[in-house]
């Protein structure tokens, strides 16, 4: 039976302007496709919206144990949204584990949807509880709703060929069928995707649609609700055409844009790292786009196999994390030395050393800067957001070869793995920068380190008749590139190096401020923070207060006209998941403003009521 | 503008002064690099030499081809990405004992296991020059160097064994004042299709001289060495006297007329790397010469060969197409 049916016709039907639900289970029991189908169909049904996907760096911990349980929080709204919101309002817990890790989140009054098939005592146990939190008072003040998702699988699939277990693999979609059912949401999208995987396994497809179906119609458990929900589509989008996108696709389609709006193709160098290996995998399936993909045998070869590319007239890339940013360290400052365009990006998580790989945090932002043995300065640009992760992509592009250097993209766990509806760009309206191979010895010879306006050297390739040259890591003279030890050259270089990359400003605007141009706080942000800020200042000044906010895409070197918009307000205040890393390089270049740092370093994003409270305390000061 | 006239060495030395110790071996292999790559028919703009770190590493800068001094013991990675993205060019890779067994053993490994279409010339003085005397992976235990003060306790690396277990392709060993068998060797590995590594014996007359001189030095070198030559006999001796033989996992000496012929692409690499363990015994001629020569998929041809492909599959990538894919829907 994979008909839906009218059922709960009669219960009424509230509208909601957004909601948050987080599913969470057990890593084995597909929460992350339950919420990334949900996200799916929500897009199409055309609201805004935001996930947070949050799952174990362990492939399989033990099943039904804590360190097991894989979550996926979406929010999806009718009218703009920014986060995937603080709180969830419905949980979905597969079994006691999950409960346990995720029911301190759920906003006063949630609704918690119980597998009660996943809560005998040995489950109770698995998950390092002594006490079955069904009945032990951990739900008191909310709406639980059980459900022996187990058993309804197991019925709903009677005759399947499957074994029992893959019937049990089916609960996910159950689970999913019910919450569109609440949440009056068409199955077609996901029947589609269904059919789609499983094509080569029409039974299994069958199951899950089954599956979902069933899920869609249990007449009898949907009068426990008091009511449907229905959130309208989102009026406020831009009008356009949108697909959903989660940061590290974003920044594999921008790479391959920007390579393209430059004339050339990408070279991606790069080794497996969480949380930054699907863009490797992504560009690996764009051959069809001219891609180059190599596979290294470590971070370090890696960068150095796409400096090579670059030397040999690609776009050489590498993607990485915060330990591969170290091992790729020395080979950054010869990219410095050699002047060739690169793109590396940093798909920042949690650290020291491995630290919290599946987790998020923004605290390379220094290493980024200034990692580097001696003078090795290196722009860095910083996505704040899955789509905006695109444009950032195209960015650091378009320097990498208008400057003729290594060009750093910070992105981070919560943009790689988030996702967001992206505007899709008009290709003819996006800005062409093409590569400039020089091919022939201009008049008065050709010399390797003679520099452009924007002081950037000529791009040589090898294969180009009558330009042979060698370049290297030791220090060059100043337009003939010779080896040079000679004091003077080796300052001169310095400081051109330096003026090259300060000079990146006169190429980026002045970020604009949103809100007041002067008050008394403003709240400048760089990277993921941005949904966290935008959604608090938009809460703060709906309350009237005189709060403003500057985000930050060029954290190096930063844009112009920063010091005359910092004497505008009376505080500024700079959240960051790090010990205050932006703030305190502002403190160094603009010395005079006063810069209040807000930290949190827990592997997760800020929520907004945590921006907003610190707002309320320093307005009242 | 292809270069039409036949180069001469001469046209392939840069205008940089040569900065090697004076005595050092690394003039005569820069010599007859130069003399053998001359004689290619290559054009020298299609021509790159990539280095690491060490005193071989500056080979690059007098060679007046393009070329790349890249960071110590990654030249390897350097090479792919250069032959990957433009598989046109000629890719030499100039390297040593420290640069490529020590800090870059790893990079050196995975070239030669991908089959990448690179020469590699590993100059091995079994030393550490450029830092002024220390011992190296190939150093001989017991070496006392400044870092070494009572003898190194090191076990060393033999490079053709190495190259052999990582699955090389072209493995061969030559002495840098044996010049006759350098260039010969230099052209053996210029003309083989794939990863191609040549250790050459090289002396560092200041920090270690004279280490290779009971088997190299010119009156000992008929006596001491066994050319192996494939499709030759292993004969060897000042009056080609002396023969030897693969027998099971060993090698034996028997007189030249019982002597095996040598073969340097038998299915498995066992007789070669039997041949690399010679070195252990004094009392055996040191092998050199061409170890291994096999012909296997070649690693920058494969991937740009699924390039390729993919384009002629799926016609070549539009920028609308990768924007505007998967699940849309329009806002008006």
């Amino acid at each position: 039976m994979t008909q839906t049916r009218n059922v709960g016709a009669e219960l009424p039907s509230q509208q909601f302007e957004n909601v948050v639900i987080r599913f969470a289970g057990d890593s084995g029991d597909g929460m992350q496709i339950t919420g990334s189908q949900f996200t799916h169909t929500a897009a199409l049904l055309g609201n805004d919206l935001a996930t947070f996907p949050d799952f174990p760096a362990e492939i399989r911990a033990p099943a039904g144990t804590q360190p097991g349980v894989s979550g996926f929080q979406v929010r999806f709204s009718s009218s703009d949204i920014h986060t995937p919101g603080d709180r969830p309002d419905v949980l979905v817990a597969m079994n006691p584990a999950a409960l346990i890790v995720n029911i301190k989140d759920l906003a006063p009054g949630g609704i918690v949807i119980v597998n009660t098939g996943q809560f005998a005592e040995r489950d109770v146990a698995k998950a390092g509880l002594k006490s079955n939190p069904m009945t032990d008072g951990t739900l008191t003040g909310y709406r639980k709703i059980e459900i022996d998702i187990n058993d309804r699988v197991k019925r709903a699939l009677e005759g399947s060929p499957l074994s029992p277990k893959d019937v049990q693999r089916c609960k996910n979609f159950y689970t999913l069928g019910l919450m569109y059912w609440l949440y009056s949401r068409p199955l077609e999208p996901t029947i589609a995707w269904l059919k789609d995987k499983f094509g080569k396994k029409p039974e299994l497809a069958d199951a899950n649609i089954k599956a979902l179906t069933a899920g869609f119609n249990a007449g009898d458990i949907q009068e426990l609700f008091q009511a449907r929900y229905e959130v309208a589509p989102c009026t406020t989008m831009l009008p356009g055409t949108y697909r959903n996108i989660t940061g590290n696709e974003a920044v594999a389609i921008g790479l391959v844009a920007g390579a393209e709006l430059a004339n050339l193709k990408v070279f991606i160098g790069s080794y497996p790292i969480t949380p930054a290996t699907s863009i490797l995998e992504q560009l690996a399936s764009y051959k069809h786009y001219g891609v180059v993909s190599f596979q290294a045998e470590d971070e370090i070869a890696a960068i150095c196999s796409a400096i090579g590319g670059s030397y040999s007239g690609y776009l050489g890339v590498t993607t990485t994390s915060g330990p591969g940013m170290a091992l790729k360290t020395e080979a950054m400052g010869l990219a410095v030395s050699l002047e060739l365009p690169l793109v590396i990006v940093d798909v920042q998580r949690g650290g020291p050393s491995t630290g919290l790989p599946t987790k998020t945090e923004q605290a390379d932002l220094l290493q980024a800067i200034f990692g580097r043995n001696s003078e090795a300065p290196i722009p860095v640009i910083a996505a704040s957001t899955p789509s905006d992760a695109f444009d950032c992509a195209v960015e650091a592009c378009r320097i990498a070869v208008q400057y003729m250097t290594p060009v750093i993209l910070l992105s981070d766990g919560y943009i790689a793995n988030g996702a967001e509806p992206w505007r899709l760009p008009d290709v003819d309206k996006l800005p062409r920068f093409p590569a400039k191979f020089t091919t022939v010895a201009p008049e008065g010879g050709f010399l390797p380190y003679a520099r452009d306006e924007k002081r950037a050297r000529p791009w040589v390739t090898p294969g180009t008749p009558g330009l042979e040259h060698r370049i290297g890591g030791l220090e060059k003279a100043n337009l003939t590139g010779h080896i040079s030890y000679d004091p003077e050259n080796h300052e001169f270089m310095v400081r051109m190096r330096a003026a090259k990359v300060a000079g990146i400003r006169d190429s980026i605007p002045t970020p604009s401020v949103v809100g007041d141009k002067q008050g008394d706080l403003l709240i400048v942000g760089w990277g993921s923070t941005y949904g966290s800020i935008a959604s608090a200042v938009e809460i703060a000044r709906g309350k009237g207060q005189r709060v403003s906010r500057l985000h930050l895409r060029h954290v190096w070197p930063l844009p112009a006209g920063l010091d005359e918009i910092f004497a505008s307000y009376k505080a500024i205040l700079i959240p960051e998941m790090n010990l205050g890393q932006l703030a305190r390089v502002l403190r160094s270049e603009y010395q005079r403003h006063e810069f209040i740092s807000y930290s949190k370093v827990q592997g997760l994003p800020f929520k907004t009521f945590e921006l907003n409270d610190k707002i309320d305390a320093l307005l009242a000061r | 503008m292809a270069e039409t006239q036949a180069l001469t060495k001469k046209d392939l030395k840069s205008d940089q002064d040569v900065r090697w110790c004076p005595g050092c071996g690394d003039y005569s292999i820069l010599n007859s690099a130069q003399g053998v790559l001359a004689g290619l028919g290559i054009p020298r703009h299609q021509m790159v030499f990539v280095s690491g770190i060490g005193c071989s590493s500056r080979f690059p800068y007098y060679m007046n081809t393009y070329g790349m001094h890249s960071i110590h013991g990654r030249a390897p990675a350097f090479a792919t990405g250069i032959k990957l993205a433009n598989p046109e060019l000629t890719v030499w890779l100039v390297t040593g004992d420290g640069d490529g067994l020590s800090i870059g053993g790893n990079h050196m490994a995975h070239i030669l296991r991908r089959n990448v279409d690179v020469k590699i010339l590993l100059f091995n003085n079994e030393i550490y020059g450029l830092t002024k005397g220390q011992y190296s992976p190939t150093s001989r235990t017991g070496l006392k160097t400044k870092t070494s003060p009572m003898g190194s306790v090191d076990r060393p690396f033999n490079p053709v064994s190495f190259a052999l277990g990582c699955g090389a392709t072209f493995v061969a060993r030559t002495i840098d004042t044996h010049l006759k068998h350098m260039e010969a060797t230099l052209a053996a590995a210029a003309a083989h299709k794939g990863s191609a590594l040549v250790e050459i014996y090289q002396n560092c007359v200041i920090f270690n001289d004279g280490t290779f001189d009971a088997i190299a030095d010119k009156t000992l070198r008929d006596d001491k060495t066994i050319d192996l030559e494939p499709g030759k006999p292993l004969v060897f001796g000042k009056g080609r006297d002396k023969g030897l033989k693969v027998e099971g996992f060993d090698v034996r000496m028997v007189p030249a007329e019982s002597a095996d012929v040598w073969r340097a692409d038998t299915r498995s690499a066992g007789p070669a790397f039997v041949m690399s363990q010679l070195d252990s015994d004094p009392t055996m001629p040191r092998p050199i010469g061409v170890f291994r020569s096999v012909a296997a998929p070649i690693f920058n041809e494969g991937v740009r060969a699924q390039v390729s492909d993919a384009v002629a599959r799926k016609g070549a990538g539009k920028l609308r197409d990768l924007f505007y894919t998967g699940d849309m829907w329009d806002v008006r």
